[in-house]
This record gives C-alpha cells, sequence and structure tokens, in this order.
C-alpha cells in the first residue's frame, strides 16, 4: 500500500499516513485529486478506481471515506476488507467510533493504525493482539500520569 | 487527557464559526507555542509534550508547521513512555526524511533498540518504518535483522522488525546486506505465531522478487502453510479467522510470494494444486455469512489463486475452471466482483489454454459495455473486449465499440478509438472493412482521433493498390456531408490528391466536382489542413490537367498568396510557380504518387503503450510534444519529391534516427497476402530494415555473436551498480549473461543523441516466447532523457540473436540509469531479468583541445564552491598511467598534454551536450603512488553536472 487518506464528506483531511516518500507539496496535490475524485463517485459504483498508475480502493463509513492507494500487483478486495478490520479496530476501542473520537485522539487512531500496518503491509490481523498492544501502551500512560495529577490544566 | 483537551483549545469548533477565525485562532496559538519554546525557561517534558501534541494536531487540521522538531527529538530521549510515544508520532509524521535532525532521531532509536524493552523497541522499529530514509537504512539495515532472527525477540517485536526492514530495503536496497540471517527468515513462514508468518511472508516476497534463488525454499513452506490454512476449519485458527474466512490476508500473501516463481516441483505442485482446487471449489459452496465481509475475504482469496493460477500458466484445468468462475462473477449483483472478474479476465485471455474459454463470454462483456453505470466498469469491459478480440470475432467487436464510442464518457474516448484503429488494422482481411471503420471512427469521434491514426490509414492505403479506389470512392461520399471533421478533411484532401483519378471517370465525382468539393472546406480549416489541400491541389494539377487553370487561379487569389501565414503563403507562391513553368514531364515526376511506406510497428499501438503504460498523467504532456515532433517523418503532408520545392519539414528528426529509410530509398514492400499482419506478428523485421536505411553515422551494428562471447561471461552476480561502472568508459560489451540469455551492447554518442543497440541472444536451443524486453525510466529520468525503441520480436528461436535499437536524446543532465527489463517465457516458466541500462552522463561528452593557458583561464572562472566537486578516494586498480589515460580519453573528455606543471597528473576537458544547455567541464586527475589514492576535481559550470561526473569517474581507477 502506498498510502491511506481519511477524509470527511466536507473533504476535510482526518487522517493521512504515507508508505512512500513524497514531498509535502506533492501529498497535498495527491491529496486533492483524490478527495475531489472520490468525493464525486456516486453510492452504488464500485469501490475501485485507476488513477495514475496506482488502484484506489475507497469506503464511506458514516460521514468518513478510507481510501487506499494499491499497486497494480495487489488485491483490491483484501485492501476493502484490510480498511474494514481497521473500522473495527477503532470501533473496538473508542465504543461506537465517530468522526469526532478521531478527531479528537488522533494520536491513538495512528497507534492503531501502527500496529495493524506498518511500512504499508499488515502487520497483525487478530483484533485481540492489536488491541492488546494499544491497552499495554495506555496502561503505562496512566500510571505515569498518576504522578503528575494536579497538572492537567491549561494555559490557553 | 492532554491530546484531547489540546485538540479542544486549538480547533475550538464549535466557536470557530468562519475560516479566518480559525486561522487568526491558530496563529495566535503558534506564536504561544513558539514564545514557550524560545522562552527563557526551560520547559519541563510534560509542557514541551503538550506543545509539541498542539503543533501536531494544528498540522493535520491541514495548516503547514515549521517548528517544533527540536523538541519532538528531546522527546524521544525521555523515560516517560507518554512523552517518547508523542515525540515518535510527530517525527514519523512530520519530519521529512532529509531532515538534519535524523541523526539526532537515530541516536534515540539506537538507545530505544538496545532498551530491550519490547514496547520502547516497539516505537523506535515503527518510527524507521514510517520514516524509512536512507540515513535510518544506513544506521539500522544492519541491526534489524539480527533482532529479527534472535531467539529471544518477542513476538511482536518480530512483526515490526520484518516489516521496518522491509521497508529499508524498498528505499535503499543496497544498503540491506543479504546473509546468514535470509535462511531463518524463511523458516518464519513455519512460525507458530500467524502474525509473525503474515509480517514475515510480506518481507520473504519483497526480497524473493530480487533474489529469487537466496529465497526458493520459501516456496515449499508457503505451499504447506498454505496447504494448512485452506485445509482447517473455520475456528481452527481463532482470531486469525475473519468473517468465516481462515486468515485471508496470510492466505492471499502466501498466493502472492508463490507469484514470484515458476511452477515448484512435481511433488510441491500436486500439493498446490490441490490448495488451488480446495479454493475453488469453497467459492462454489453456499457462504457461511451474509456480511459482505465474509464474501469479500472469501473472494479475495479466490482472486488471488487466479492470479497465480494465470501467472503458471501451466494448468489447462485450472485455468478454465478460474475462467468459469469468473464467468459467473460477470454476472454477479455485486459491482466491486464484476469490475475485478472483468480485469482478471483480460489477463486470462493472453493465455493459450483459456482464450478460447474467455471468448464465450462475449455477450456478457458486450451488454456490460451497454448497461454498467460505473464508467470504470465499462472501461474494464472495454479491456476485456480488447483483449479477446481476434480474428473470428474482430467485426462484431469493432462494431460494439464504434457503437459505444456515440456515447462513451469523454475520458475515455481517445483511448476507444486507439483500441478500434488497432484492432480494425491487426484483424482486417478486407481493406474496404478498414477503411469504413477509420472513416467512422472520425465522423463519431473525430476531435478524439488522433494524428497517428489518420497517418496510418494513408500508410494503408498507399500501401495496398487494392484498396486505393475504394477509399477514393469512400472519402469522396463522406465529403459531401454538410458538416465533416476537419480530419476528414486531411485523411479526404490526401487521398484525393494521390487516387483522385481512379474515381474521376465517373461525372458524378468528376475533377472539376472533386476540387469544388474540397475547396468548399478549405476556408473552415485550420492552417495545418489548408497547407495539406494546397498540396492536394499541385496534385490535381498533374493528375487532371483540365483544371489547371481553375487551381492556378484559385493560388493565385490574394488570400492566396499574401496570406498572413508564412507556410501557406510560401506553399501557394511555389505551387503556382511549378505548374506554370514546369513541363507535362517534369510534373509528372515531381508529383509522382507516393511510394510506398516502409512497413514498421504501428505508431499508434505505440502510442497505446505508452498510454497504458507506467505513470500515464506525466506521460500526457510528452505524448502531446511527440504528436508534432515524432510522427511519422515519411507521412508529413508534402507528397513533393523534388527538393527544389519541398519545405523543410519541421517534424524531420534530428540525424534520421527515429525514422526507418526515407521514402525513396524504401524496397517496395511486395504485396504479400498479409503484409499489415506481417507489421504486427514481426516487428523485428522492421528493426532490421532501419539499419542499412540510415547508419551512415554508425559503425555496422554487426555483431558477430562469437564476439559476445569471448566477453568475460557471467556478470549477473556483479552488482548492478559494478556493471554500469564497467560501461562508463566504454560503449560495448556484454551486459548480463545467465543460462539462458545473453544481453550485448553496442552504442554510439554524438551530441546530445545517441544510438544503442542491444542484442539478445538465446543461449538454448528451445524457443522464448512473449519476449519482451521495457525500457523504465522515473519520471524524472523521463523528464532528462528520451529513449526511444520498438518491440522486438516475441518469439525468439533458440540459438538466435534478436536486435534492438535504442535511440537516445539527453534533454537536461541526469544522474539515474534507466532499467532494461526483460520477460519471457523458457519452456513453460517465467523469466524476468533487470539490468541497468548503462546510459551515464559522460556519455554525451564531446572532447575539447585546449591549450595551457585557456584551461587556467577557465578553470579560474569556474571557482564557484558549487562549481567545484572534489573527490579523494582510495586506488582500486593497479595505478598505471597509460590505461590511466585510455579511461580518461574513453570517459569523453579531450586528455590535455602538458597543461598540468607536474607531469604525473592528468587533466582534462570538454563539453556536455543536452537539448537544453551545453556544459563545460575541466577535470583534473592528481594520483598519488605512495598512498595508492588519487584526489580528482571537477569544475563545471553546473553543480548536478560537477557531482555526477566526478561520481562516474572516481569508480573507475
Amino acid at each position: 500500500m502506498q498510502f491511506m487518506l481519511l477524509f470527511s464528506r466536507q473533504g476535510k483531511l482526518r487522517l493521512q499516513k504515507w508508505y512512500v516518500p513524497l514531498s509535502d507539496k506533492e501529498k497535498k496535490k495527491i491529496t486533492r485529486e483524490l478527495v475531489q475524485t472520490v468525493l464525486a463517485r456516486k453510492p452504488k459504483m464500485c469501490s475501485f478506481l485507476e488513477w495514475r498508475d496506482l488502484k484506489i480502493v475507497y469506503k464511506r463509513y458514516a460521514s468518513l471515506y478510507f481510501c487506499c492507494a494499491i499497486e497494480d500487483q495487489d488485491n483490491e478486495l483484501i485492501t476493502l476488507e484490510i480498511i474494514h478490520r481497521y473500522v473495527e479496530l477503532l470501533d473496538k476501542y473508542f465504543g461506537s467510533v465517530c468522526e469526532l473520537d478521531i478527531i479528537f485522539n488522533f494520536e491513538k487512531a495512528y497507534f492503531i493504525l501502527d500496529e495493524f500496518l506498518l511500512g504499508g503491509e499488515v502487520q497483525e490481523t487478530s483484533k485481540k493482539n492489536v488491541l492488546k498492544a494499544i491497552e499495554q501502551a495506555d496502561l503505562l500512560q496512566e500510571n505515569q500520569n498518576e504522578d503528575w495529577g494536579g497538572l492537567s490544566d491549561d494555559i490557553l | 487527557m492532554c491530546v484531547a483537551d489540546t485538540a479542544r483549545d486549538v480547533s475550538g469548533n464549535a466557536h470557530c464559526k468562519s475560516k479566518e477565525a480559525e486561522i487568526k485562532r491558530i496563529n495566535k496559538e503558534l506564536a504561544n507555542i513558539r514564545s514557550k519554546f524560545k522562552g527563557d525557561k526551560a520547559l519541563d517534558g510534560y509542557s514541551k509534550k503538550k506543545y509539541v501534541c498542539k503543533l501536531l494536531f494544528i498540522f493535520l487540521l491541514g495548516h503547514d508547521i515549521d517548528f517544533g522538531h527540536m523538541e519532538a527529538v528531546n522527546l524521544l530521549s525521555s523515560n516517560r513512555y507518554t512523552e517518547k510515544q508523542i515525540g515518535y508520532l510527530f517525527i514519523s509524521v512530520l519530519v521529512n526524511s532529509n531532515s538534519e535532525l535524523i541523526r539526532l532521531i537515530n541516536n534515540a532509536i539506537k538507545n530505544d533498540l538496545a532498551s530491550r524493552n519490547p514496547t520502547f523497541m516497539g516505537l523506535a522499529l515503527h518510527c524507521i518504518a514510517n520514516v524509512g530514509s536512507r540515513e535510518m537504512a544506513e544506521a539500522f539495515a544492519g541491526e534489524i535483522p539480527k533482532i529479527l532472527v534472535a531467539g529471544d525477540t518477542m513476538d511482536s517485536v518480530k512483526q515490526s522488525a520484518a516489516l521496518c526492514l522491509l521497508r529499508l530495503y524498498r528505499t535503499s536496497p543496497d544498503l540491506v546486506p543479504m546473509g546468514d540471517w535470509t535462511s531463518r527468515v524463511v523458516h518464519l513462514l513455519n512460525d507458530q505465531h500467524l502474525g509473525v508468518v503474515t509480517a514475515a511472508t510480506s518481507l520473504i516476497t519483497t526480497l524473493a522478487q530480487k533474489n529469487p534463488e537466496e529465497f526458493k525454499t520459501s516456496v515449499s513452506l508457503a505451499v504447506s502453510r498454505l496447504s494448512r490454512i485452506v485445509t482447517s476449519a473455520s475456528t481452527d485458527l481463532q482470531d486469525y479467522t475473519y468473517y468465516f474466512v481462515p486468515a485471508p490476508w496470510l492466505s492471499v500473501k502466501l498466493l502472492r510470494l508463490l507469484q514470484c516463481y515458476p511452477p515448484p516441483d512435481p511433488a510441491v505442485r500436486g500439493r498446490l494444486t490441490e490448495c488451488l482446487e480446495t479454493i475453488l471449489n469453497k467459492a462454489q459452496e453456499p457462504p457461511k455469512s451474509k456480511k459482505v465481509q465474509h464474501s469479500n475475504a472469501k473472494n479475495a482469496v479466490l482472486f488471488e489463486a487466479i492470479s497465480l493460477i494465470i501467472h503458471h500458466d501451466s494448468e489447462p484445468n485450472l485455468l478454465v475452471r478460474a475462467c468459469n468462475q469468473l464467468g459467473q462473477f460477470l454476472q454477479h449483483r455485486e459491482t466491486n466482483l464484476r469490475y475485478l472478474a472483468l480485469e482478471s479476465m483480460c489477463t486470462l485471455a493472453s493465455s493459450e489454454f483459456s482464450h478460447e474459454a474467455v471468448k464465450t463470454h462475449i455477450e456478457t462483456v458486450i451488454n456490460a459495455l451497454k448497461t454498467e453505470r460505473d464508467v470504470s466498469v465499462r472501461q474494464r469491459a472495454v479491456d476485456l473486449l480488447y483483449a479477446m478480440c481476434d480474428r473470428s470475432n474482430a467485426q462484431q467487436i469493432v462494431a460494439e465499440m464504434l457503437n459505444y464510442l456515440e456515447t462513451a464518457d469523454y475520458s475515455i474516448r481517445e483511448e476507444i478509438v486507439l483500441k478500434v484503429a488497432i484492432l480494425a488494422e491487426k484483424y482486417a482481411v478486407d481493406y474496404t472493412w478498414y477503411v469504413d471503420t477509420i472513416l467512422n471512427l472520425i465522423r463519431i469521434a473525430g476531435d478524439y482521433v488522433s494524428e497517428e491514426v489518420w497517418y496510418r490509414v494513408i500508410q494503408i492505403v498507399i500501401n495496398r493498390d487494392d484498396v486505393q479506389g475504394y477509399a477514393a470512392k469512400t472519402v469522396f461520399e463522406a465529403l459531401q456531408a454538410p458538416a465533416c471533421h476537419e480530419n476528414l478533411v486531411k485523411v479526404g484532401g490526401y487521398i484525393l490528391g494521390e487516387f483522385g483519378n481512379l474515381i474521376a471517370g465517373d461525372p458524378r465525382s468528376s475533377p472539376l466536382i472533386q476540387f469544388n468539393l474540397l475547396h468548399s472546406k478549405f476556408h473552415l480549416c485550420s492552417v495545418p489542413t489548408r497547407a495539406l489541400l494546397l498540396s492536394t491541389y499541385i496534385k490535381f494539377v498533374n493528375l487532371f490537367p483540365e483544371i489547371k487553370t481553375t487551381i492556378q487561379d484559385v493560388l493565385r487569389s490574394d488570400s492566396q498568396l499574401k496570406n498572413a501565414d508564412v507556410e501557406l503563403q510560401q506553399r501557394a507562391v511555389e505551387y503556382l510557380r511549378l505548374s506554370t513553368i514546369a513541363s507535362t514531364d517534369i510534373l509528372a515526376t515531381v508529383l509522382e504518387e507516393m511510394p510506398p511506406f516502409p512497413e514498421r510497428e504501428s505508431s499508434i499501438l505505440a502510442k497505446l503503450k505508452k498510454k497504458k503504460g507506467p505513470s500515464t498523467v506525466t506521460d500526457l504532456e510528452e505524448t502531446k510534444k511527440e504528436r508534432s515532433a515524432d510522427m511519422n517523418g515519411g507521412t508529413e503532408p508534402a507528397p513533393v519529391n523534388a527538393s527544389a520545392v519541398s519545405t523543410p519539414s519541421p517534424s524531420a528528426d534530428l540525424l534520421g534516427l527515429g525514422t526507418g529509410p526515407p521514402p525513396n530509398a524504401a524496397p517496395a514492400p511486395a504485396s504479400s497476402g498479409s503484409l499489415l499482419v506481417d507489421v504486427f506478428s514481426e516487428p523485428a523485421s522492421a528493426v532490421t530494415q532501419l539499419a542499412p536505411g540510415s547508419q551512415e553515422n554508425f559503425a555496422s551494428p554487426d555483431l558477430a555473436s562469437s564476439e559476445l562471447v569471448s566477453e568475460e561471461p557471467s556478470e549477473a552476480a556483479r552488482g548492478a551498480d559494478e556493471l554500469t561502472h564497467k560501461f562508463v568508459c566504454k560503449n560495448n560489451g556484454v551486459l548480463f549473461e545467465n543460462q539462458l540469455l545473453q544481453i550485448g551492447l553496442k552504442s554510439e554518442f554524438r551530441q546530445n543523441l545517441g544510438r544503442m543497440f542491444i542484442f539478445y541472444g538465446n543461449k538454448t536451443s528451445t524457443q522464448f516466447l512473449t519476449f519482451t524486453p521495457t525500457l523504465i525510466c522515473s519520471d524524472e529520468l523521463q523528464s532528462n532523457l528520451n529513449l526511444q525503441t520498438k518491440p522486438v520480436d516475441p518469439t525468439v528461436d533458440g540459438g538466435a540473436q534478436v536486435q534492438q535499437v535504442v535511440n537516445i536524446e539527453c534533454i537536461s543532465d541526469f544522474t539515474e540509469a534507466p532499467v532494461l527489463n526483460i520477460q519471457f517465457r523458457y519452456g513453460g516458466t517465467f523469466q524476468n531479468v533487470s539490468v541497468k541500462l548503462p546510459i551515464t552522463l559522460n556519455k554525451f561528452f564531446q572532447p575539447t583541445e585546449m591549450a595551457s593557458q585557456d584551461f587556467f583561464q577557465r578553470w579560474k572562472q569556474l571557482s564557484n564552491p558549487q562549481q567545484e566537486v572534489q573527490n579523494i578516494f582510495k586506488a582500486k586498480h593497479p595505478m598505471d598511467p597509460e590505461i590511466t589515460k585510455a579511461k580518461i580519453i574513453g570517459f569523453g573528455s579531450a586528455l590535455l598534454e602538458e597543461v598540468d606543471p607536474n607531469p604525473a597528473n592528468f587533466v582534462g576537458a570538454g563539453i556536455i551536450h543536452t537539448r537544453t544547455a551545453q556544459i563545460g567541464c575541466l577535470l583534473r586527475l592528481e594520483p598519488n603512488l605512495q598512498a595508492q589514492m588519487y584526489r580528482l576535481t571537477l569544475r563545471t559550470s553546473k553543480e548536478t553536472v560537477s557531482q555526477r561526473l566526478c561520481e562516474l569517474l572516481s569508480e573507475q581507477f
């Protein structure tokens, strides 16, 4: 997989993950182009399309579009299920996930993704194992936060 | 929780009603963070984390962030997990791979990898995999394989290490050393933990593609793993079962790994065939769940299995079963499955075992073209129709495509036009059908008919006298339409100018009527078309003396003779003069019918390949350029043979490298029945024809095969870069050799142009089939180096040698080398070879002799620090002055004697020629015999050129 983008129906990018080195300018251009292309497609259309020399696999969940770019040899259907499994992971972690969860807990969305996909390839498909890794990390976090009890204030 | 608070603070979505308000708020926040970072008071870890997190959030909202990196790097070395974690996240998302911070980051990573704390190790590995820069590869490519195969590494760390290594291998394959660890990695396929197997399989697949020998034991292991998975009950694999499908991701990966290899040995093969049959059988079973996830996962495995069956292309039974399965999907209610079935069938259509089976689905595919609501699905249907077309169904398929063209989406019209044109030509038995088809194309989609298409119909009509009368009659009739496309006027003008006499006997198409008909379109046409029509008129003067005065009157009119366009004016003046002073004999000679065009690969096919090839988007611009610059020079519509009046064709290509022999010299092709088909099935003959036509500038390309063999054998084992280095100072030699294939090179360069002959020798006694060499350039290289070539004959007989010519133009200086990829079938197995083609910048050197005084004057002029590049290096070969001299000359520069006061030093000068610039280059090489070292100094007017030449030359001594 070359990259994964999450964006809203309004075209707002919510998460981006790039597995190939690209300049910021290129990333922005690709994002703009793809968001436009995908949003223009009708609901019953097929989930795959050719774009440049890549294959795009996308799926909409409520207000969010999940969009992956894969290479010619890669398998479209299994990519569709990569998206679904990621959504399941988010759902399980947040408890019926919504767009706001991803906005306000973006770092969790990234950590979960890194446990599931690494370098553009599936690393661990077991839901249990992925969530176990995240929960362990959360545990570390909790333990340390205790030391800082009174400090979670805000300066803004 | 800090992060969530941060997010709410910064975005304040509820409060920011307008975009401006949001920007204002964010700028205020950025200023605040900046002042905190710059403040005198050192921030504690918690605040640092908080602000870094805010920056990250602002970046993800779509704003640019240009600070905070240092603070993020500081967080990496914190012992607190949350701080470290946010530091790593910031680095992964925001640091580009060139950052100078990488060294600091690498240090932190190194500590975490050594910490033996699996959570920290995981973070560090994820960061390497996310950034994946070359600097990271340099630092960790040696270390990670050790972590990966160490006995005491935790499973989750192993998984990360495998994919981390994969990412580094993709970025910098040269930095990942193969070694003992590879065999241990292969055995991870047997690991108990399915997550480890899943990660390792991706790594092994990528490594096996480049080093098949090293990883070939993975085949039997992958087959037994796959076999265990597909025969397991749906609950056996516990959490690795996904909607009742056992380990679908791993299955797909294993099937993909097997596609790196030819069919395995009989024992393993039997087991694999069983697996594939099981997968095909399961597709027929009733679904275990109604959820789409179940059918998607199951079918993902099925499609990957079909890909493997097609890749092996050796089991007719499986191929036909695969085809039937896809046939069912063609009518499935899921759009996704219909799309994939069409796509997959396209590759099946090219297998001899399944071509016929694919053809039976023609009606369904045609129906898809008519009824699918999604353009991407219709596109797949067009592709499949094109792939399944052969002589038996060409008329039907072409007719359906033409039908569809009337309503087709604009985005795919040009491609359909090209496909129709190719099929019509390839499978034409009756050329009147071909002419009708092309004229229909112009009528239906004239705007999408590129020049290649109408040039081609003219070439064919001129080369086949049995169709000329019909063509003249048909274009004449088509031109009767009140509004016809300009492309039709072009074709009509050209054909009537050549063959109007064949229909002039009919009073309904008398010379005057033909002329009036054409001239009625004249004023509506663009300048190039008008220029073509003027040439038609002068041809009419010769064909039909009775309307000479009418034509002269037209040429003489002010609108022609005083036309503002120089080209039109010149044609009018010259043609008028020619028609007035030349005798009938001279006219007849000068304006004689065009000689047949040399046979060559259809330029339309080349164009389609280009269109469908990689990086389609970036190619578009270039394709457009080429349309004017490279199109068949011979068909430029100036049908006048005498040089006295011919205007120099703007499309004539430099050195005549791009085209075949000039039309006059063309050996008239015998009108054998299947002339055109030959063009396609034996493109190699077109290539060999090239040589006698335009080789004055080059030495004879006949390279005796004995000469090829006498070179050092088997260089396959050598590193790719080393190979390129070998050719830096010479132009001929063996580029590649293994047991099957030998590739020899012979090349010539002058100024910014070059020509390379590639000789493919089949060392076996068996035919190579579907022999396809392809040149691959990155987008960047493509814009700097223009390569053109023609396909070679797909069949190479045992012991035979085929040659391919590559025409080269250097547009601007470049660093990379193009890659030559060769794919073919040998005795049922698929072979794939990739070598770098040694086209290096120094090939475009022209030596410049100069005196000592001049040399030093120029040397001083190039004293800018960017202009000079210096390298001090150890001698790799014996330091023999004579060999050194020969190498400098071979490198392309002049060797200047008596310039350097120290006679032991070498001094050279030359000019690098590119299309866009000429770059003067000076060089000095100082050997130090005692230390066995050299110092090489390059000065040129362009930094990148100095850099590249210094790299190239440093490798030679």
